[in-house]
């Protein structure tokens, strides 16, 4: 991994402050903490403007990849959601969501390139809601703001991507997520094969990528075959095959990019340890799964449970404790006011090869 | 009378040899300090397994008895009507033979195969000189046991705009696979091809013996991937298209059979005399038939693969016949 | 165990790492030429039981060729030993010797 050198060549712009903000839908109700970390991180530990308009809607790029939502009717969402930024004085978009990015971007070159369609939204739009837009400078994914600013994170950083006890570095897995630069290489840094964004934060932070066979396969999201029940083999199968790619280079964590793959890298591992027994990190437990605020935010000194991490279904507390995090194991499942939020039921994906052997979970 | 010949590999030489055979004073002018061009870096030719010194090392003699100026170091800048502008001033001349050859495909270019990032993934030109170096082994030193070649890289592929078939890469591969077979008898070779294009005298023969005597297999399907498996090992992915199925391997080496694209010098002779390329960039020569080594100024003639991907042989005979061009064209002065 | 409601779909790629060659390996060292196909499907275009049935010799012997044996001992036992193949393969391969040895060798499979 130390010689790949080609993100060197895929370079994008990626805007210095300003921002205004989309979110992801899937974050929202499965890592929320992250979208509140990366506010948290810009403004507070960064200082930069980042703007959101409660207004904003989802992209609707899940019904769009379902074959649900119609291109014109995303276009004309998209279209109104570069209206309220706009309104609100901004010009570069920042996105939470892989899905969306991709969107956002494949719209742009389409407009571009066939620019009767950018007429026919703006037609459509301003029927519908009076509105009109500017197209964004600048279109970033908020991991492609975090790589920016990865330097100003290490200089401000409590703890490193290293082994607490051994002052080894965190061996990462990272993953991509498929519409980040499958689509466009150019839009991605480090280009599609050989992407940089999260191994350059990993890189930055201390921690040592690990490459490993099947790294730049698909989650298995797949959009259509994880929305319909009977047809989620197909999505479980290809994170099984990443799983088993990579337990054999003893990862620490994986990091993940896109809302889609941290949902399914995570909560599969669960799925997969329930339905056949297997599990693929050290001692019968499975392999944290990390998105890159979640990341930022533990280098930066957060504590785990404020940026949410208890909300994983592979416990992330033998990550924690590695790095040397001091955190309140007793407070996992307080709310921010101190309430209990409720805990899930001990998960085979969670317990070792010994409580396993003593059926302690059942 | 006085003729440039650009470029001092096989077509160059030859041309060199054959218009001072034919009474004129040919003068070559070579870029780089040695003669010889791509064949001083390759160990042995197709189809019949000829060391490539005993086809340059004669001609080289030749050239050194029949004292033939050469001026190496040196790069042509412009073609002129009456000789050439190069780095050491102009040449004049009443004739210009542009034998500047081609390019080997740079393969960091398919970054899906990681070449220049995994140490087990060669090219075919590495390979060629891991064997005039007399030493083929992995990065670790060790020697290869399962080893794959992967045809067309470069070739056939729009994605790195190179449409064209590089021609000789498919029997280069089974000539590598087969000297790889005598280097390592116990291995297990795969051929990685999407067509098998043997179109020279004994070539088809050596596909079957590499075959049926040598034991390659011949797996039919583009690898789509290379990726890096611990122990400097490298998993490769393809469809084996004969079955219809995906496949999927670890092997010890990847060795990489890159093709040729046109020469960077090409663009220079274009700007600087209005000649045209083909849609790949290779020089386009007047006509494919009757004025394949003229070009389209009657003092301006080409041959080798300046034009298109060409074997040593083809190159050699189009070095003839471009010196007997520009013979009859220097008796209508 | 948990039942979600949904299996795990199983890797359809034929594994070269995994597959057992070694009695690939036995079949063509026996019968070397049938190294030599070249995919022409002469063999499959004229075969009396390909006529009939899904019988494919060309599919199945790449197949057993890559260590993927599942179905080759039924599908070869559909082979009418006419010898037709063998009177057109380009290649001269003993087509019916491949049947024979691959039904022989595979037996037990």
């Amino acid at each position: 991994m130390q010689k790949r050198y080609s993100w060197k060549e895929f370079q994008k712009e990626i805007a210095d402050d300003h921002y205004f903000y989309v979110r992801s839908c899937i974050r929202q109700n499965f890592f929320p903490g992250s979208e509140q970390a990366f506010l948290n991180i810009m403004r507070g530990d960064l200082g930069k403007d980042v703007f959101e308009d409660a207004r904003h809607t989802s992209c609707t790029g899940i019904g769009y990849h379902s074959d649900i939502v119609p291109l014109e009717t995303i276009m004309t969402v998209v279209a109104r959601q570069f209206a309220l930024m706009t309104e609100a004085g901004y010009e570069n978009l920042t996105s939470s969501c892989i899905t969306s990015f991709g969107i956002y971007t494949e719209i742009l070159e389409t407009w571009r390139e066939f620019p009767e369609t950018l007429e026919r939204t703006r037609e459509s739009l301003y029927k519908a809601t009076g509105r009109t837009f500017e197209i964004p400078k600048n279109v970033s994914h908020n991991s492609d703001v975090i790589f920016h600013n990865r330097e100003q994170i290490a200089a401000q950083a409590k703890l490193k991507l290293v082994n607490a006890l051994t002052g080894e570095p965190l061996r990462v897995v990272e993953h991509i997520g498929c519409h980040y630069a499958k689509i466009f290489p150019s839009k991605g840094i480090g280009g599609s094969e050989f992407p940089y964004v999260l191994a350059g934060m990993v890189e930055s932070w201390g921690g040592e990528v690990v490459d490993y066979p099947e790294r730049r396969h698909c989650c298995g999201f797949g959009f259509r075959n994880y929305l319909v029940q009977s047809n989620r083999g197909y999505s479980v199968a290809n994170s099984r095959k990443k799983f088993e790619s990579m337990a054999p280079y003893k990862p620490d964590f994986i990091v993940c990019n896109c809302p889609g793959c941290t949902m399914f890298l995570d909560k599969w591992q669960y799925t997969l340890a329930e339905m056949e027994g297997s599990t693929y990190g050290p001692d019968g437990r499975g392999i944290p799964v990390l998105t890159y605020e979640e990341m930022a935010g533990l280098v930066l000194g957060y504590d785990p449970w404020a940026l949410g991490m208890q909300m994983h279904q592979v416990d992330v507390e033998p990550l924690l404790d590695k790095m040397g995090v001091d955190y309140d194991p007793s407070s996992k499942y307080l709310g921010k006011k101190g309430k209990f939020i409720g805990a899930p039921e001990v998960a085979t994906v969670n317990c070792s090869a010994v409580d396993k052997f003593y059926r302690i979970k059942r | 009378m006085k003729v440039t010949i650009i470029g001092g590999g096989v077509a160059g030489i030859q041309t060199a040899l054959a218009l001072k055979g034919l009474g004129h004073d040919p003068v070559i002018i070579e870029k780089e300090d040695t003669l010889g061009g791509k064949l001083r870096g390759w160990h042995r030719l197709f189809p019949v397994m000829t060391p490539a010194r005993d086809v340059l090392e004669p001609m080289l003699k030749q050239l050194r008895d029949q004292q033939i100026e050469v001026m190496a170091s040196t790069e042509v800048q412009a073609i002129e009507s009456d000789g050439v502008v190069t780095s050491r001033g102009k040449v004049e001349s009443r004739a210009t033979v542009v034998c500047s050859g081609f390019d080997l495909f740079d393969a960091t270019l398919k970054e899906e195969y990681g070449y220049g990032i995994y140490d087990n993934v060669i090219t075919s030109a590495d390979l060629e000189q891991m064997m005039n170096n007399g030493k083929i082994a992995l990065a670790d030193g060790t020697q290869p046991h399962r080893i794959a070649f992967l045809h067309c890289v470069g070739s056939r592929d729009e994605k790195v705009q190179q449409r064209h078939c590089s021609k000789v890469c498919c029997v280069t591969g089974v000539k590598q696979a087969i000297e790889m077979r005598r280097w390592f008898p116990h291995s297990e070779i795969y051929n990685f091809y999407m067509d098998i294009r043997m179109f020279g005298p004994g070539y088809e023969e050596m596909y079957r013996s590499a075959q049926q005597e040598h034991g390659i297999q011949f797996i039919r399907g583009r690898i789509s991937e290379a990726a890096p498996v611990k122990g400097g090992k490298v998993q490769i992915k393809a469809e084996d298209t004969l079955v219809g199925r995906p496949l999927k391997m670890t092997v010890d080496m990847l060795v990489l059979l890159i093709g040729m694209t046109a020469g960077c010098s090409n663009s220079r002779w274009t700007e600087c005399t209005g000649l045209s390329q083909s849609d790949s960039h290779f020089m386009r020569p007047l006509d494919m038939f009757e004025g394949n080594v003229r070009s389209e100024l009657p003092n301006v003639f080409y041959a080798g693969t300046v034009t298109s991907p060409k074997t040593i042989g083809e190159s050699l005979n189009e070095a003839n016949a471009a010196a007997m061009r520009v013979a009859a064209y220097l008796e209508t002065l | 165990m948990i039942d979600f409601g949904f299996g795990v779909n199983t890797a359809r790629a034929i594994n070269m790492d995994t597959n057992d060659l070694d009695t690939a390996r036995e079949i063509f060292d026996r019968l070397p030429d049938l190294q030599a196909c070249m995919a022409c499907g002469s063999c499959t275009a004229t075969c009396t039981a390909g006529a009939i049935t899904s019988f494919n010799f060309r599919k199945v012997h790449t197949l057993v060729r890559r260590g993927e044996y599942g179905e080759a001992y039924a599908e070869m036992s559909k082979c009418m030993l006419c010898g037709k193949c063998r009177l057109v393969c380009p290649r001269g391969i003993n087509t019916r010797g491949v049947v024979l040895l691959i039904k022989k060798k595979l037996g037990d499979y």
